[in-house]
């Protein structure tokens, strides 16, 4: 399965949430992660989908059909810029800490929380980049972590077409 | 000076400025409050016995119409008991607009007596749906709901309104335009693929006109059978599709599918260009997908883009209303200063086959009466001239295949859905609807006993129906099924060939009813109960129990692998 990236811009309106997600379980297309917030226009919301799925013309037509679907657009790899929030919590004994934080400081991550035995990092950016943050933390002993799911915005053009 | 109103009188003035002449519903605590206002108001309505029959009714009577037809029904069992009707409907895009009653808004949630959650139940079942929260949207949701129901692919939209909501006043206003910002359903076909179109057809041998339910529901029955003509092009109508195109017409084909005719399988098995107009590729139609029409190409038109492409690739799609871009394909063709091929050799093919594999049954005359037999003298005695409704199973098949339909909207059935019992409720709402039309349901047994209770309706609210009970005993599908492909172990599928008595059962519900056991009575016998005109007629034919519908391809199967009788499958 390969992830797609989908941005749907919806109206405002109470059960549109329900509405895509119903349409996802009835049509058995599996969501990897959901983000839903207001835009600049209070009575529309973006939502950003990832999506596992072999292909993509069914989802994106389906979506469309829905009446409160304002716009749905596919983005490929390289089309969008796309971020995410992790907290990441790690065990960090007291003679791990320093190498802890140069990682830390060398992803641009940040201690949200210190306890007696684990700190917890917030990191904002590119999904490759937390990967790579989490990769580096494994060895430490992950206790815990939270993702808010992927938000995108279309790229626009460096100069006028 | 601005009308006071309650959200009750609103909801039904709204109705009435839609045009609305007869609702189907049952009454509750809930909804209370609406059924005040309908005494006072022109629309009539129909006291269903059971709000599933009421959503049937308001199915039928859109099928005859095409109009949006329209069920009320009550908060929790009401609400819920619309849910098979409105997945029916969706299936088949038929426009239904539904009205339920909801708990008062104060105490949605706190598991109140009947309340269920009719909004999230109905969601998937709905083109789209509402809960409405302030009386003062009552006007615009109807509106709009209507607008929803009737435009771009049909569908069922449902309206549950909160009883305060119903009780409650708001200003009276007409409703102004509907703001729907994600929906415009496109109308007019792309110009570039209807040009693209006709090129294939033209270079295409043997091309097939796959017509579908789409073509009824955009009324564009005449266009098709222009176009058909305009380029020599073979027709096959889908189940839903029936009177797409006159089946006396030298280019129809008759049905496809698992029990279509040999010719109309075969013709798209090898044709080398599908014309898909209002249809989807459905998996009765195509059997194994992989194996259907390998060598054709696709053109498809459609008005819901979701189809397009969803089973089979399509090499020229185009997406808009069916009768729209007929007309354009017709437009472009007459631009142009070669006509069609006259595919002769494709057409003396189809002809052989016609030839070869008609549809065939046996009717001895010491009996036992042959289903088909009955539907065949039903059409002979009406001439045609009637709206035939069917229930699911068996006699729907033999329906389908042994009616010869002439005009688009004389034939109503539950095809996506495939819903048993349709028949006597969606019978009822056509007659409700077409008063001067011949209305005859062509029952099982096994259907009728689902909703036969509606014919208390039917002679109650005297809309005389005629009711033909093909009484083979058991669940006919079924039992063929397991006769064929279990080994005759069959379970669960007896229904008696005692109990009802289908006469009185039918007497006591208010209807005239008659019955048929040997062939020489039904003709007779079927003269007899069409000449009724003012009360519901069941005709109970107790016919033979092992009759099989064929041809038929098993359910998997290639569509080159055609059952024709039960000997082929030994």
């Amino acid at each position: 399965m390969t992830n797609h990236l989908i941005s749907v811009l919806v109206e405002n309106k109470p059960g549109v949430l329900a509405r895509i997600s119903s349409m996802f379980a009835r049509r058995g297309f599996n969501i990897h992660s959901l983000a839903v917030g207001p835009t600049s226009d209070p009575d529309m919301s973006r939502m950003t989908v990832v999506v596992d799925a072999p292909e993509m013309e069914q989802i994106v037509k389906q979506l469309r059909k829905l009446i409160n679907t304002v716009k749905v657009t596919e983005l490929g790899p390289g089309d969008a810029i796309e971020r995410e929030i992790m907290l990441v919590r790690v065990n960090a004994e007291a003679s791990k800490r320093a190498e802890i934080f140069e990682v830390a400081q060398l992803m641009g991550a940040h201690p949200a929380d210190v306890g007696a035995s684990t700190i917890t990092f917030e990191i904002a950016g590119a999904p490759d980049r937390l990967a790579t943050f989490f990769e580096m933390l494994r060895p430490y002993g992950i206790s815990d972590l939270v993702k808010s799911g992927r938000i995108a915005l279309g790229k626009t053009p460096a100069r006028n077409a | 000076m601005t009308e006071r109103l309650t959200g009750a009188h609103a909801l039904i003035r709204s109705l009435e400025n839609e045009g609305v002449e007869v609702a189907f519903g049952v009454p509750g605590g809930a909804i209370l409050p609406a059924y005040d206002p309908i005494l006072d108001s022109p629309i009539r309505h129909v006291l269903a016995r059971h709000e599933q029959g009421a959503g049937h009714m308001a199915s039928g009577y859109a099928h005859a119409t095409g109009r949006v037809g329209v069920c009320i029904a009550t908060s929790g069992p009401g609400a819920t008991n619309l849910v098979t009707p409105l997945q029916d409907a969706l299936m088949d895009s038929i426009p239904v607009v539904a009205i339920t009653g909801q708990v008062a808004s104060s105490s949605i949630g706190n598991d109140a007596f009947q309340e269920a959650h009719t909004w999230g139940i109905s969601m998937p079942c709905t083109k789209h749906n509402y809960l409405v929260t302030d009386a003062a949207d009552i006007p615009d949701v109807i509106s709009e709901a209507f607008h929803l129901a009737a435009t771009g692919r049909p569908g069922p939209v449902l309206v549950d309104i909160p009883k305060d909501v119903l009780a409650a006043e708001m200003d009276w206003h007409r409703a102004g335009r509907a703001e729907l910002p994600g929906y415009k359903p496109s109308v007019k076909g792309h110009p570039m693929q209807v040009k693209a179109a006709i090129d294939l057809i033209q270079s295409s041998d043997q091309p097939v006109l796959y017509a579908g339910g789409g073509i009824i529901r955009a009324s564009a029955a005449a266009e098709l059978t222009h176009f058909a003509e305009m380029m020599n092009t073979p027709v096959v109508t889908t189940l839903m599709g029936r009177g797409a195109i006159p089946d006396s017409h030298e280019l129809a084909l008759g049905m496809p599918g698992m029990h279509g005719n040999y010719t109309a399988i075969t013709a798209m098995q090898k044709a080398d260009l599908l014309i898909a107009i209002g249809s989807r590729f459905d998996d009765r139609v195509t059997g194994k997908v992989s194996a259907f029409a390998p060598k054709a190409k696709v053109i498809h038109v459609d008005v819901d883009p979701a189809e397009i492409g969803k089973v089979r690739a399509a090499d020229v799609p185009i997406v808009g209303d069916a009768k729209v871009i007929l007309e354009q394909l017709i437009a472009e063709m007459e631009k142009r200063a070669t006509p069609a091929p006259t595919r002769e050799l494709w057409m003396s093919t189809i002809r052989g086959w016609q030839a070869e594999h008609p549809l065939t049954y046996d009717q001895p005359d010491d009996g036992p009466v042959k289903q088909q037999y009955v539907i065949e003298e039903l059409n002979r005695i009406t001439g045609g001239d009637a709206i035939v409704v069917a229930g699911v199973g068996q006699h729907q098949m033999w329906a389908s295949q042994f009616w010869k339909f002439e005009k688009p909207r004389t034939w109503i059935n539950s095809g996506g859905l495939g819903t048993m019992g349709y028949a006597v409720p969606a019978a009822i709402g056509a007659k409700a609807a077409l008063p001067d039309e011949m209305v005859i349901a062509i029952d099982g047994d096994g259907c009728f006993q689902m909703t036969a209770t509606e014919l208390i309706a039917a002679s109650t609210e005297e809309i005389p129906v005629k009711i033909i009970v093909m009484n083979n005993t058991v669940l006919g599908m079924v039992h063929q099924w397991q006769r064929l492909f279990y080994e005759e172990r069959f379970s669960a599928v007896d229904l008696t060939d005692h109990t009802p008595d289908y006469v009185k059962l039918a007497e006591a519900m208010g209807c005239v009813a008659m019955r048929i056991e040997r062939p020489d009575e039904v003709a007779p016998i079927l003269e007899k109960a069409l000449a009724i005109n003012d009360k519901p007629v069941v005709v109970e034919v107790k016919c033979d129990p092992n009759e099989m519908v064929f041809p038929m391809i098993p359910a998997g199967g290639s569509n080159d692998d055609i059952v024709m009788s039960v000997e082929d499958l030994r």
